[in-house]
């Protein structure tokens, strides 16, 4: 089972990305649970929301509190909540941010942790530039698609067709396709560094 | 049609095949996507004839459900919590009147405090009020109980609540298989009520019964609950002869097989329970589980049969009788009784706390050494409950409870400043 785990903020559409991720698996065939953190949510306020992948039936209900990826939505958290809590050591991190980690100040986190596994993507910019939006929730999940093979690109095209339809899908296969590619450019890079 | 899609649209879609007449529903909070997606299926043609109305509380849309049901049309309505609690006054009616109405509880708790989330307080409120009530385990379950639930309720002409963990269930997104149309309708006949108000041949519905008759009104409802003992299970078999699936019936086991520890519970947490159980089986431990679907009617004999050759048993549940233990568990000792086996309740989840894997080997491991206590409280904060308790008795003015809580915890603080 392979349980990704998204922080962000109310607004940031943190909800929609786990049922976009888990419309994905399932497009795969895969079973694909995905729940948010209840609570009465305000916009701006930290919203966590979880989803599991999984070859066979997900029966489990509990909050997902060892992840095997984090992706998080917006930066500003890692000064506000322990995002990294219970994060496997060989898991993967896919950050919204234009910096690096190291310029962030989260080398440390690095430490005893798979690099590779490790990286940033300007998301908002991407929902900006091709949705007219700074919503940076489908550029990270095709992003994550790059990042750790689970999900296929085309896999989270069909999600984004199935919640969207005309200039807004367009607009998010655009920025999708361009996250995927800016994520996949630099897991080649350091491959070959 | 195999779908990945939230528990709300799932149910409503399902309901939606039932072909209702007539929704009604208030639509604000504790309110679900349920009816906001059947609203959308009404006023798009997509679901007709149904009529949709936005009632004015729960109240009224019992009050509403109640007069279409008798009028002759399928009716349905969805609530949660304090909206279940407006309208019992009309719950007790619908049911004392013997209306099929369909209503899902998306089960949360029931304030003070104030709070959203999920346990079972709500519905198990009403055990007593005539409904039926089933509960479903998984997305799937709950769209099968819907259609099982209208064909139950009209055979029998009384009230089903079909209850489904709220959040955990309504907000999920999950695999669903939603059945065709022509499946549904070939097990769903139209509605044929038993008694109808209708202008051409006027009755009334709803007299005033001295003592003289009470009595035999009320047994009549118990009656027809004990004759949905034997349709119920017959009903998940037509079922699964239509749609080839198993879902519903009055109880369901897993592993039960020489299990000497049998874990009782309702609804969503049972997924949680059979994976630990799982694990716990694989290194030999002799446990197995008893989920109840039908809490009303209880089916007493089934549950006697699936414990009785165990030695023990716990009934986790997200409920509590507050000055007694808890609820579900006082049904199961009833199912037990003389039967020398040793029960244990163990509270938990209460307004949404999360019931972790972890806590759950912990506790059937003790339930397994018959190390706990007859009621426990899962991952209850002692310190926060002493701490409160001494400040009682420290200071007369001690203040309001929950508001101390949540000082002592630090939320209340960090809420002010942001």
């Amino acid at each position: 089972m392979f349980q990704i785990r998204i922080h962000g903020r109310g607004g940031q559409g943190v909800v929609t990305a786990t049922e976009m991720l888990s419309v994905a698996a399932f497009e795969e065939g895969k079973h694909a649970q995905a729940f948010p953190s209840f609570g009465s949510e305000r916009t701006g306020a930290p919203v966590v929301s979880f989803c599991r992948i999984d070859n066979k039936e997900i029966r489990l209900r509990e909050q997902i509190m060892e992840p095997d990826a984090l992706i998080i939505q917006d930066p500003t958290l890692l000064h506000q909540i322990d995002v990294f809590a219970g994060l496997k050591l060989d898991g993967y991190v896919l950050l919204n941010t234009s910096h690096s980690f190291e310029a962030l100040g989260l080398g440390d986190i690095l430490k005893g942790r798979k690099p590779e596994r490790f990286c940033t993507l300007p998301a908002s910019e991407l929902g900006l530039k091709n949705v007219g939006r700074p919503i940076p929730n489908v550029p990270l999940i095709a992003g994550f698609a790059a990042l750790s093979g689970t999900i296929k690109l085309e896999s989270v095209v069909k999600a984004i067709n199935e919640k969207f339809s005309g200039k807004v899908a367009e607009g998010n296969i655009a920025a999708a396709t361009e996250a995927f590619n800016i994520v996949k450019k630099e897991m080649e890079e350091r491959t070959h560094a | 049609m195999l779908k990945q899609t939230e528990g709300s649209k799932a149910v409503a879609e399902a309901v939606a095949l039932c072909r209702p007449e007539v929704i009604c529903a208030y639509p604000i909070s504790p309110q679900t996507h349920i009816v906001e997606a059947l609203g959308e299926m009404v006023k798009s043609g997509k679901l007709t004839p149904c009529e949709f109305i936005n009632v004015e509380s729960e109240f009224a849309a019992m009050s509403v459900a109640i007069g279409s049901s008798a009028a002759g049309a399928r009716s349905y309505t969805a609530t949660a919590s304090q909206g279940l609690l407006f309208m019992v006054e009309a719950v007790y009616n619908a049911s004392g009147l013997g209306l099929p109405i369909v209503m899902t509880v998306a089960n949360r708790a029931i304030g003070a405090p104030i709070n959203i989330w999920n346990d079972h307080s709500d519905s198990l409120s009403q055990r007593d009020s005539g409904w039926m009530q089933l509960f479903a385990e998984t997305n799937q379950e709950a769209v099968d109980l819907h259609i099982q639930a209208f064909k139950l309720a009209e055979e029998l002409s009384m009230p089903v609540m079909v209850c489904m963990d709220g959040f955990i269930l309504t907000h999920a997104f999950e695999r669903v298989d939603i059945p065709e149309q022509e499946q549904v309708d070939v097990f769903l006949p139209p509605y044929e009520p038993r008694q109808v108000l209708d202008p051409n041949e006027p009755i009334s519905i709803g007299a005033m019964v001295g003592p003289e008759a009470f009595m035999e009104v009320r047994y009549l409802a118990h009656a027809k609950q004990m004759q949905a003992l034997e349709r119920i299970p017959q009903l998940a078999a037509e079922f699964k002869q239509q749609f080839g699936r198993n879902s519903g019936g009055l109880v369901r086991t897993y592993r039960i097989e020489n299990a000497e520890t049998v874990i009782i519970a309702m609804g969503s947490v049972l997924g949680t329970i059979k994976d630990v159980v799982d694990e716990m089986r694989e290194e030999g431990h002799k446990i197995g589980v008893l989920g109840i679907i039908s809490f009303r009617p209880f089916p007493l004999e089934q549950v006697r049969e699936a414990l009785i050759h165990s030695k023990r048993f716990l009934v986790l549940e997200k409920s509590l009788a507050v000055g007694m233990g808890g609820i579900v568990a006082t049904n199961v000792r009833m199912a037990v009784t003389g039967s020398g086996l040793k029960g244990f309740t163990a509270v938990a989840g209460l307004g949404g706390r999360a019931i972790p894997k972890s806590s759950l080997h912990k506790l059937f491991r003790e339930a397994e050494k018959e190390g706990l206590e007859p009621v426990t409280f899962v991952d209850l904060d002692w310190d926060a409950v002493n701490k409160q308790l001494e400040r009682e008795r420290q200071t007369r003015r001690s203040g309001p409870i929950a508001e101390n809580l949540l000082h002592d915890k630090g939320i209340a603080s960090a809420a002010k400043f942001g």
